[in-house]
């Protein structure tokens, strides 16, 4: 099920949280719509849900508008945040709280509600009410209950915004094996770039209520149409008035053509990575390099010694920092 | 009595107490104390009074009092159903709605607990009795009674469904929508649930209010028989020299204050175990 937005405006009072929007998300596709928090993304999210209501702009759902059909007749799955567990149904009676509303026949519910539960791996706790569940589980049941419906799209909202790092990261990976298995259209909003990288097939990036730039992940960190989009997707240091990534940096004791010398700082291990913060001289901010451990020892670099700092031969991407 | 469906509520949800201080027998002891002098024994002052073979005799058996009690049971009835549905409605527009003036509306349901009893019962009076200035006498009615009752128990429902409503969470009514739901099941099945058990705490409280109310209807009651509620019959039995009947009429609105609170609770119990 494709999605097409078209300059969609939405206001709260003298907050403009959505500003002429209009993004097109690809049938089966697995979409996240990144941005920081207040940018306008879980508003488009509701919008397209049916849950919020445009001040102006359309929504068009493989083809035909829906913008005034309400949330319940768009035959949308939507996991919130925060769960939005039914607290006194049981997790079985959450689950097929979509297929008794529409009167779907006990035993089709019966089978459909095993299904899903094996699905989330949640059959054991069928019986449990959500309070007693983890975090986590509640999560596995709020998107049982919202695939139960076999909503042709799944919009999910900071899905994992509340859980703990390790949890997220586990379920995370499960949302985009769940998203194959399943075959729908999934649009999730998230503000952890390393979240949206990780298993979207496009990722829509969203800033003060604008489309910042939208594409694949690789697009994005490759080749970003401005410093905000640059910024957001992964680290950022300035060299030499232009904007790059850290690892984009090379290091030599020697100074070559185009290098800018630097006096080390500080020598950061983080395992694998080692930070270098170095020092341009007056006026300029310091520098932040990713390299190896092993080129570190390689170089022989302590603290307090003269290097000389070039972009390597094939940035990713280079931008000129803006001015002030 | 009100006692019973607070704590009903209040003491539903924890099992042991966390940690046992070093004092931990004095505050229950003094608790125990304090309710034994305030409550405990009057009522068994109450039940010595009335443990007379003749005072419940003549509750049983004089046409009077046996039909003003089951008045006063059924109208106490009829104020707790009144008010678990107004009581929710305006707890509804209070939350949800957003209008000029709202604040205003909010203070003024507390006026009922803020006004001496019988002053309302004067207000009706005025505003529903003889040379009622907009034309609606139901003094020395039923259904003055039923107002005066409605009016002093306006507070009860509405000020305990309030705050579960506000912290009631949007996204489960949205999650709900989204599965398909119109807004009439959203209520049934999502909201109502939830503000049950308060409703039914509110509608106990109401109902014992007005098991017992004294101030507000003796003036609008007209003081003839049609209209007496149980408090009546025991202020004239007291009054004409017969407090052992009287003791027994009061043991008998305590039984019944006692025994719809219970249904309440049970039913309360039931319904929030998981909330």
């Amino acid at each position: 099920m494709s999605i097409q937005v078209r300059n969609l405006s939405k206001s709260f009072g003298d907050f403009h949280a959505l500003r002429n929007v209009s993004v097109d998300m690809e049938s089966g596709q697995l979409t996240a719509v990144l941005g920081p928090s207040g940018g306008g993304k879980s508003t488009l999210l509701r919008i397209i849900a049916g849950l919020e209501e445009a001040d102006r702009g359309t929504v068009l759902i493989d083809g035909s508008d829906v913008t005034n059909v309400a949330a319940r007749n768009r035959g949308i799955g939507f996991v919130f945040q925060h769960y939005a567990a039914f607290t006194h149904m049981t997790v079985w009676d959450n689950v097929a709280f979509g297929l008794k509303v529409a009167k779907a026949p006990k035993g089709k519910i019966k089978a459909r509600v095993g299904e899903l539960l094996d699905l989330v791996h949640l059959s054991g706790l069928a019986p449990r009410y959500p309070a007693e569940l983890s975090g986590g589980q509640r999560q596995r049941m709020a998107l049982a209950r919202a695939l139960a419906v076999e909503p042709a799209l799944l919009l999910l909202d900071e899905p994992f915004g509340a859980l703990d790092v390790k949890v997220r990261q586990e379920l995370r990976e499960w949302l985009r094996r769940l998203h194959d298995e399943v075959n729908t259209t999934t649009i999730f909003v998230t503000h952890d770039q390393e979240e949206a990288m990780e298993i979207s097939d496009q990722i829509i990036v969203i800033n003060e209520g604008r489309v910042e730039q939208s594409g694949t992940p690789d697009t994005l960190y490759d080749r970003p149409v401005n410093d905000f989009v640059m910024g957001f997707l992964g680290p950022v240091t300035t060299l030499g008035g232009n904007l790059v990534r850290p690892h984009d940096i090379h290091v030599s004791r020697t100074a070559g053509s185009a290098g800018h010398p630097a006096r080390i700082e500080r020598l950061v291990s983080l395992g694998f990575e080692t930070r270098l913060v170095a020092d341009p001289g007056p006026g300029a901010d310091p520098v932040t390099v990713q390299l190896t451990r092993n080129h570190i020892h390689e170089l022989a670099l302590e603290v307090g010694d003269q290097v000389y700092l070039s972009v390597s031969a094939h940035p990713a991407r280079l931008l000129t920092a803006l001015e002030g | 009595m009100a006692d019973v469906a607070i704590g009903g509520t209040l003491l539903r949800r924890r099992g042991a107490p966390l940690r046992r201080p070093v004092s931990a027998g004095i505050g229950p002891g003094l608790s125990v104390l304090y309710l034994s002098l305030l409550v405990g024994l009057p009522v068994a002052a109450l039940i010595s009074k009335s443990a007379n073979v003749n005072a419940w005799s003549f509750v049983w058996h004089d046409p009077h009092t046996r039909s003003v009690l089951e008045f006063t049971f059924f109208i106490a009835l009829a104020i707790a159903v009144l008010n678990a549905i107004t009581g929710v409605a305006l707890a509804w527009v209070l939350v949800r709605d957003d209008f000029p003036g709202k604040r205003i509306v909010n203070s003024l349901i507390d006026l009922p607990f803020a006004l001496p009893t019988i002053v309302a019962g004067l207000v009706l009076l005025t505003l529903y009795g003889p040379g009622s200035p907009i034309g609606v006498n139901v003094a020395a009615t039923r259904v003055g009674v039923l107002f005066a009752l409605l009016f002093v128990t306006l507070p009860f429902v509405t000020r305990a469904v309030q705050p579960v409503l506000l912290s009631l969470e949007l996204d489960v009514e949205d999650a709900a929508a989204c599965l398909g739901a119109k807004p009439l099941t959203i209520f049934r099945r999502i909201i109502l649930p939830a503000i049950l058990p308060a409703t039914l705490t509110g509608a106990a409280l109401a109902f014992a209010r007005a098991l017992g109310e004294y101030g507000s209807v003796v003036l609008i009651g007209g003081n003839i028989p049609h209209t007496e509620i149980g408090s009546q019959v025991i202020a004239n039995l007291v009054e004409n020299g017969a407090p052992q009947a009287a003791a027994a009429v009061g043991l008998a609105l305590i039984v019944m204050a006692l025994l719809v609170l219970l249904v309440l609770a049970l039913v309360t119990r039931r319904w929030s175990r998981h909330a």
